[in-house]
């Protein structure tokens, strides 16, 4: 069996969330700081990929770095680089697909946060590098945890801004739940059960970790404001 | 070594107006909860930025408004001893202390760890602390950081009564060898007098001018210095020509020398006694009275008593001896006209 779909689909699941993670943890940060009215603008153009039909993000992608856009046609001249139907198309797709999900339970993390800790710290004299580092996030720890977990399931099984914008290359662009689509379709349904069975095993793994690390953070007090977020 | 601090701060309708100045000593700021004691500590701190004004901490300008001076808390050194101490919670004893005084682990053990019984907790998480330890661990921690002014916010009001008094002593104790200025803010009356040598009380946001605790607590001048240094019995009274009326109690008082703008007269619930055991030579008021209610304290009983025809009643604290001998005597209380107070709005 070319277990391909599995390594491709985890490879872009893992660089979608290293990127999904920093910029879901500055933007909960720093957002969090802005005056009201423009938090609730950036709140709310952040979050509308989780409504958005996945299709809708992918056909974004498409128009700005296609190669007959603007941004498609400048980085083929100069780079000689097809971003769509390629892999790492995908990883885009998933990042703002999962950017969401990771933004808003860091932020909620962040809210349930004590400031008094940061006010404190600061009266100690220690940077706000420090305590953004030393405290915040440690403090926040599940949070983020369960951000990370979340996007990276999600990753895994992101199928309709995937299929746009990497379509179905076997051996290239394939991904566990293109190949599910792509073997129903081609009436192969021995080797799409052996994906579905794959994606079943991945999920509960993935669900599996979740209430593990619950369970395991819960018993300390001073987390369960954390925790309730999963 | 001295603080000056001036300021102006407005939130919504609440209006901070604080100036106090403080050299070597400890200075406490008295006041009821939601009159800006916290706010002006946060001013201080660097925490809240002030609309207004002017703070200098040793010579060093903290906060200039005109000069556009506010340096970030991180440059002030001015340690603040937090409500609810503030301990990181992902960080050990030894770890928070370690953050503030960046020293090898022998130093630290030496200097903030065994001094404020630490030992033996080094490693042990804030959660797992009792509240005296985390106290503690937030002295040392604050201490550590080599403040030049530390400030305590209400600093036993998360404690429990047993373990109140401990703390104190140990916090006097870590007052005096700290030796420079410190601001204490609290509520408490009693806390106050022991820890403080000068008292401002900062009623609604504006505070009076800093005075001597003793000159506070014996010779109050306003309402606020009154209900805030715990006096029970305060009524308003009206000045006309040379006697101060009390039409609560139907009776009237001398106006003492030069004051014309009492608007309120106040007696101690403790300084209140019983006609049969008024010593001979003071000069008292003696009202006849009934009693409407009776607590009873530990050590004494606090009495609400109406006096004949008047329409307000007086609290009366007095040694269970006394309450005892009460029935043998007609009911006469009598006010030792010293002890009354004069005061102002």
């Amino acid at each position: 069996m070319n277990l391909f779909p599995l390594f491709n689909s985890l490879r872009i699941s893992f660089l979608a969330t290293i990127v999904t993670f920093f910029l879901g943890i500055l933007g909960a940060y720093y957002i969090a700081r802005l005056p009201r009215w423009l938090k609730g603008i950036l709140d709310t153009a952040l979050t509308i990929p989780m409504v958005l039909p996945p299709t809708v993000i992918g056909y974004i992608i498409l128009i700005l770095v296609s190669p007959k856009s603007t941004l498609g046609t400048f980085l083929k001249t100069t780079l000689g680089v097809t971003i769509t139907m390629n892999w790492y198309a995908a990883v885009i797709a998933v990042v703002l697909v999962t950017f969401p999900l990771m933004y808003r339970t860091v932020r909620s993390s962040f809210e349930a946060f004590d400031v008094s800790l940061l006010h404190a710290g600061r009266t100690l004299g220690l940077s706000d590098t420090y305590l953004f580092w030393r405290v915040l996030l440690p403090n926040c720890r599940s949070g983020i945890i369960a951000g990370i977990v979340l996007s990276f399931a999600r990753g895994l099984g992101e199928y309709g801004a995937t299929s746009m914008v990497a379509g179905y290359i076997a051996n290239k662009t394939a991904t566990i739940s293109t190949t599910v689509a792509y073997y129903w379709q081609t009436n192969q349904n021995e080797e799409a059960m052996n994906w579905v069975l794959i994606n079943f095993m991945i999920s509960f793994a993935v669900m599996f970790a979740v209430n593990f690390f619950e369970k395991r953070t819960s018993g300390r007090k001073w987390r369960k404001k954390d925790v309730t977020i999963l | 070594m001295s603080l000056y601090c001036k300021i102006q701060k407005r939130l919504g309708a609440f209006r901070l107006d604080v100036e106090l100045e403080a050299g070597n000593e400890v200075l406490a700021v008295l006041g009821a909860s939601g009159c800006g004691k916290s706010m002006t500590l946060r001013c201080i701190a660097g925490i809240e930025r002030p609309d207004t004004g002017r703070i200098v901490l040793d010579g060093r300008v903290l906060f200039d408004s005109e000069k556009g001076i506010n340096l970030p808390p991180q440059k002030r050194k001015a340690g603040v001893l937090f409500q609810d101490y503030a301990l990181f919670p992902n960080m050990t004893v030894l770890q928070n202390i370690a953050a503030a005084a960046p020293k090898s682990t022998d130093v630290l053990r030496e200097k903030w760890i065994s001094p404020f019984h630490l030992s033996g907790l080094e490693n042990h998480y804030p959660h797992q602390l009792s509240g005296g330890q985390r106290q503690r661990c937030a002295l040392a921690r604050m201490l550590a950081s080599e403040p030049d002014i530390i400030m305590l916010d209400e600093p036993f009001s998360a404690l429990d009564t047993f373990l109140r008094w401990q703390m104190e002593q140990e916090i006097a104790a870590a007052i005096a060898r700290f030796g420079k200025t410190v601001l204490l803010v609290s509520h408490n009356r009693d806390e106050v007098y022991r820890l403080s040598a000068k008292t401002t009380i900062l009623h609604a946001g504006i505070n009076e001018p800093v005075r001597t605790k003793q000159d506070l607590y014996f010779r109050p001048q306003t309402y606020a210095d009154a209900l805030l240094t715990g006096c029970k019995n305060i009524f308003p009274a009206e000045v006309n020509g040379n006697r101060v009326l009390l039409s609560d109690f139907g009776t009237s008082l001398p106006v003492p020398y030069g004051a014309s703008d009492i608007c309120y007269v106040g007696i101690r619930a403790k300084k209140i006694h019983s006609a049969h055991r008024k010593k001979t030579s003071s000069d008292t008021v003696d009202l006849p009275y009934r009693i409407c209610g009776v607590t009873e304290n530990v050590f004494s009983y606090i009495l609400q008593v109406q006096p004949n025809g008047a329409q307000n009643y007086l609290y009366w604290e007095l040694g269970k001896d006394e309450y005892e001998e009460l029935r043998f005597h007609p009911p006469v209380l009598s006010l030792p006209t010293e002890e009354i107070m004069f005061l102002r709005k």
